[in-house]
This record gives C-alpha cells, structure tokens and sequence, in this order.
C-alpha cells in the first residue's frame, strides 16, 4: 500500500492551512503526525481520506490518484478514524461497529460480520459494552468503539485523528502499542495524529513533524524527535534520553516568557 | 454509578454471554420486531374501533362488514346492513384510510429528516413545506388563484402540492452553491418559511369571514371530508417513498457518527442529503395537499420509537411509520368522539395530546430518563 502526496496545498479562502506538502509513505508501518494545534494535521487527514478535497497539489493513492476513487471504493482502501463522533442518536456499541463494514456488507453477510465486530471488541478489551448505548459510554469507551470501527473496516490504510486523547497512560500504551502490532502483523499502514511526543517516540516507525502549513521534519522517531526540534515547533525547552534507541522526551520548565501561553494575562 | 445507568436506561439489555454477540444481537432484533407487531395490533384494534364508532356494532363486526365489502357481498337497498356497509365504506374508511397513510409517511419523512439533519428537532416541515403548502393552498381558498389547471375540484390541492415543494427546491439550489451543514439548510429553511408564512397573513387580513375560516381550517389540518379520491396519489407516493426510505435507512445510520465518519466509510453525503431532501418533499407534499398541515406526527412518533427501541434506522423507520399512523388514526377517532357538536380537526387533537407527551419526553431528559 502506498500513499502520497504531491505538493498538497489547502486553504480557506485565504486562510493557508497547508502548502507544498510533499509526502511518500508505503508499507506496513506505524506513522505519527505531529505538530502544534492548529498546524494543520487533521487537514491533512482529511485530505488523505478525500473528506477534503486540496486545494492544490495531488493524493495519489495505491499510484492512483484519490479523486478517481469512488467513496465506497476508497473506504475498503482507507479507514478514517475521527477524535470526535456524534452522539445525537445513539447506535448500540455494536451496532456502531458494525457500521465499519458497510463497505464490505453484502446480503446474508450480518453473522460474518458480527463475528468480525466480536472479535474487534475483544482485542480492545471492551467486549462487555456490546449491546450500551453509544451516549451512555465515557469519553475513553467512545474512543475504543470509534476505533473498533475503524479496525473493522479491514482496510490497508488506517487514518486515525488523536486515538488516545481521552484514555489513560495505561490504554494510551495499550492502544497505541496494538495498533503497532497489528499493522506490522496485518500488513496496513496505520497514520495517527498524537500530542504526545513520548507515545509516538516509543511507537512509531516514522515521524512526520508538521509546521506552519509545512513538512518541518520527517523519519525516524529519533532524527526527529529532539531537543532543537521541539523547541523550534512547539517553542518549548526539553531534553531526551535515548532509551531502546527511541527518544524519551523531558520537558524543562525554565519560567521563559516565551513558552508561557498565559504571559500578559 | 454504572448500576444507577444500567437501572435507569430501558434499552440496555443483557451484555452478551458465552452464546456470543450474534445471538444477543439476534434477541435485540427479535425484540424490535416484536415493538412493530405490537402496535401493529393495536393500530388494527383502534381502526376496527373507529369503523364502528357511531353504528352501534362491534370491532369484529365491523371488521366482518369490511371484509364482505371487499368480498364483493352486495345487501338489499337501503336495508340496515346496507347503510352500514354504505358509512363505513364511503364515510369513516376513506378517513381512516388517509390517516394511516398520512402518519405512515409524515412519520418517515420526520425519521429522514432528524437523520439526515442530525438534529431532534427537525421534522417534515424543517425546509419550509408547510409554509409553501400553506401558501399554495391559501392562494386558492382566498385569493381564487390556481397554479396548475387540473380541474377547479383540485385547485387547492395541486396548489398546495406545488406550493409544498417550492420551499425544499429553493433550499436545494441554495445548498448547491455553498458549503451548506444541516443547520445552515434548517436556518433557509427558517428563512423561506418566515417569507411564505408573511405572504400567508397579508392573504388573510384581506380576507371574508368565511375564506378566513377555510383558510384557517386548512392550516390546522384534518381528515374530515376525505374521500377515496384523495387516497390514490397520497398512497402511491408515499408507498413508494416509504420503500426507499429503508432502503436508505442503512446510510441514514452511518450518519448517526457525523459527516466525515459517513464520508470515510463510503457515503456520498452531500448527495445523499439532496435525494433525502426530495423524497421529503415530495412525500409530504402529496399528504398535506390533501389532508393541511397535520404537525407532530412527524416530530413526535420517531421519538417515540426511538426512545422504546433505540435508533437503529433500519427499523426505527417502519416503527415510527406504525406508531404515526396510530398516532394518527387514533387522534382522529377521538376528535370524532368528542365532536358531536363541533367539528374538532384532527390537528388540533394531535397538538392538544401530544404537546403533554412531548412536554414529558423533554422532561424526562432532565432527569435522564429521556431520548438522549
């Protein structure tokens, strides 16, 4: 599987949220988007999974560009997975699910499929929560489900937009760990967006630092995740510690005006 | 706080046990279909009961007289069981008849609508129709003036059809020049109906006494006066918008988590909304031309669905069809109960009992018992 981008540019209106992204990721490995809020990540997510259409530039997709997929063919290709869903009318946990497959469900399919879904829930510990109502889970149960729905999908590109930001340290490492096994074992490439610079050093395969709308770095999680780096995107002193060959990032809080958000209020 | 949720909540069932999650979500179903053939019955029992209303005859005997009807059993003239036959079968049935079918579909196109807009509160007249539908049929009542020439016995009608899918046309050809979410198409939607709505009054300030009933009369609406003639169209359209409705009603889920989750799982949205949005239109028109504007049918009966059996689409759609179409059946029975001396219109049966249920829903999710 293969998934590019060549010279992606997005805006609103004139608002510039991404120019001249060029990206060329291929094989079964774990990929981290990071960068500042508002830098354009899910943007570029979104234009991976033709949610968005580029302003400029071009997706190509398994060497085919994305605008000549159709979105039900696109989806046994790219699975999204969003931070956030709705809950205005709330499906069961399995019904929910169960809607991952629908660019696989053909007639007769629902005992194949279910089983798949029985099977997803499972490995994300959270096969109890089968038959609750989306609404009445927490912030970290929804996470699980929205990503069971995603696993579900079966697809060879998992987009997934911050899929721990409402679990704890323990299901962080957890989540983050089994989607790192299961595109190496699986054979898909799995792309998410993290804040947290530890989680993604320790897992990812490759690195893609985003800032300003552009590329600032992009390898391995130890070219990229270093002191002059994350001073330079996110205007904060650290320091990292090389532990199994991955960077472990320590944040130094030095009272300098310029990382303090607050400063003058 | 877990054992109060699991306490409270009427939809959570068992959690799946070592027979696996396809027979628990089998038993689920299972329990739907029994909620639909439930009101099913009773729908059946309610229409047995108003056919015989006012003939001092049974449910069963009624039932008898129709289905001799239907068997082509023809009585002596003017005999007793012929003037039966003759009120239940040209009287009450096309009534009755016009009332399934209007809350079957103004309670689909209510399911589409809270769907598709993602929104509780959208119904069939969220882009306007009723304001339209009010303004084409107003049109004829006061002002004489007709839209269509299908024969003077239609104008109204037909005025009130076209006038209907005025308001949904508009908010399309809006919606295709902008980015339009839900709420900016409800927010046309606010904004055509405003304009019909004030078009409606300055109508009916310079309107007689008597106009200014019929037109009022209108608005409110009612089966009162409905003939077999009005069933044909209002019964093709909305059969067949019904059938596409469940056809649709897999994507309508895939909804339920937002728009880009639709998007990455392979649903033309903006395209879909569009055809939803006709189909709406067009369903609604062909019922409220006939029978006025009938409100919280399509508001309330999905809620109501959805709050015994969940949200699943797929059979909260035919549900609410059934619930409408008792909803409705049974509103009518009770204003012609209660009508000896006056004319109650159905709808303002419909708004008189369902407001307190609605009232009650809203309440109850205060407390955390409600819909959502």
């Amino acid at each position: 599987m293969e998934m590019k981008a060549v010279d992606l540019g997005f805006r609103y209106y004139d608002n510039v949220i991404l120019s001249d992204v060029n990206v060329d990721l291929e094989g079964n490995k774990m990929v981290s988007i990071i960068g500042p809020n508002g830098v354009g990540k899910t943007t570029l997510i979104h234009c991976f999974s033709k949610i968005l259409k580029p302003t400029d530039g071009r997706v190509y997709v398994n060497g085919k560009d994305i605008e000549d997929y159709k979105l039900k063919e696109l989806a046994k290709i790219i699975a999204y997975v969003p931070c956030t869903s709705l809950d205005t009318f709330p499906l069961t946990v399995t019904d929910t699910v169960l809607l991952g497959r629908n660019p696989h469900s053909k007639w007769g399919s629902l005992n194949r499929d279910l089983e798949k879904v029985q099977e997803t829930l499972r490995l994300l510990g959270i096969e109890d929560l089968a038959m609750r109502p989306f609404n009445e889970l927490s912030a970290g149960q929804r996470q699980k489900v929205v990503l069971a729905r995603g696993l579900v999908q079966e697809s060879q590109i998992l987009l997934l937009d911050e899929p721990t930001a409402n679990l704890d340290i323990k299901h962080q490492m957890g989540v983050t760990r089994l989607l790192r096994d299961y595109s190496h074992k699986q054979g898909i490439m799995v792309i998410m967006i993290s804040h947290d610079l530890n989680i993604a050093a320790k897992y990812s395969d490759e690195v893609i630092m985003l800032y300003g709308g552009n590329i600032f770095a992009k390898g391995s999680p130890k070219d990229t995740i270093n002191p002059e780096n994350i001073e330079a995107v996110y205007g904060v002193r650290s320091k990292t510690v090389i532990n199994n060959g991955r960077p472990h990032v320590i944040l130094e809080d030095d009272d300098d005006p310029k990382t303090n958000i607050c400063a003058g209020a | 706080m877990t054992t109060t949720r699991k306490q409270t909540s009427a939809r959570v069932l068992e959690l799946p046990d070592e027979k696996g999650l396809v027979e628990a979500y089998r038993h689920n179903l299972f329990l739907k279909v029994v909620f639909i053939i439930s009101c099913f019955a009773v729908l059946m029992l309610v229409i047995g009961y108003s056919l015989a209303v006012g003939q001092g005859i049974t449910v069963s005997e009624s039932y008898e007289i129709m289905m001799k009807h239907l068997a082509g059993e023809i009585y002596p003239l003017r005999s007793e069981m012929w003037w039966k036959d003759y009120f239940i079968w040209n009287n009450v049935m096309p009534r009755v008849v016009v009332g399934i079918i209007g809350g079957c579909g103004l309670a689909a196109c209510g399911a589409v609508m809270q769907s598709i807009m993602s929104n509780p509160l959208a119904d069939p007249y969220t882009t306007g129709i009723s304001s339209g539908a009010c303004f084409g049929a107003v049109a004829s009542l006061i002002a004489g003036v007709s839209f269509a020439s299908l024969g003077s016995g239609y104008t109204t009608v037909t005025n009130a059809f076209i006038g209907a899918l005025v308001p949904t046309m508009i908010v399309i050809l809006i919606s295709r020049r902008i980015n339009a979410t839900p709420a900016t198409l409800i927010l046309i939607g606010v904004a055509i109906s405003y304009f019909f709505n004030a078009a409606v009054t300055l109508m009916m300030v310079t309107a007689t006494a008597e106009d200014l009933q019929a037109a009022y009369l209108w608005q409110v609406g009612t089966l009162t006066g409905m003939t077999w003639s009005s069933v044909p169209l209002m019964l093709v359209i909305t059969a067949a918008g019904s059938a596409v409705a469940m056809l649709f009603s897999k994507n309508m889920n895939l909804l339920t988590m937002g728009e880009n989750s639709a998007k990455s799982m392979g649903l033309d949205v903006e395209q879909f909304r569009m055809l939803c949005l006709i189909m709406v239109a067009v369903m609604t028109a062909a019922i409220v031309s006939f029978t006025g504007i009938l409100g919280f049918v399509g508001l309330i009966s999905p809620h109501i669905t959805r709050l015994v059996i969940g949200s699943d689409n797929r059979v909260v759609i035919p549900a609410s069809m059934i619930v409408g179409a008792l909803m409705l059946v049974s509103c009518d029975l009770i204003s012609r109960l209660v009508s000896n001396i006056t004319d109650i219109p159905v709808g303002v049966v419909l708004s008189l009992l369902c407001s307190p249920i609605f009232l009650l829903m809203v309440t109850g999710l205060k407390r955390g018992r409600g819909v959502y």
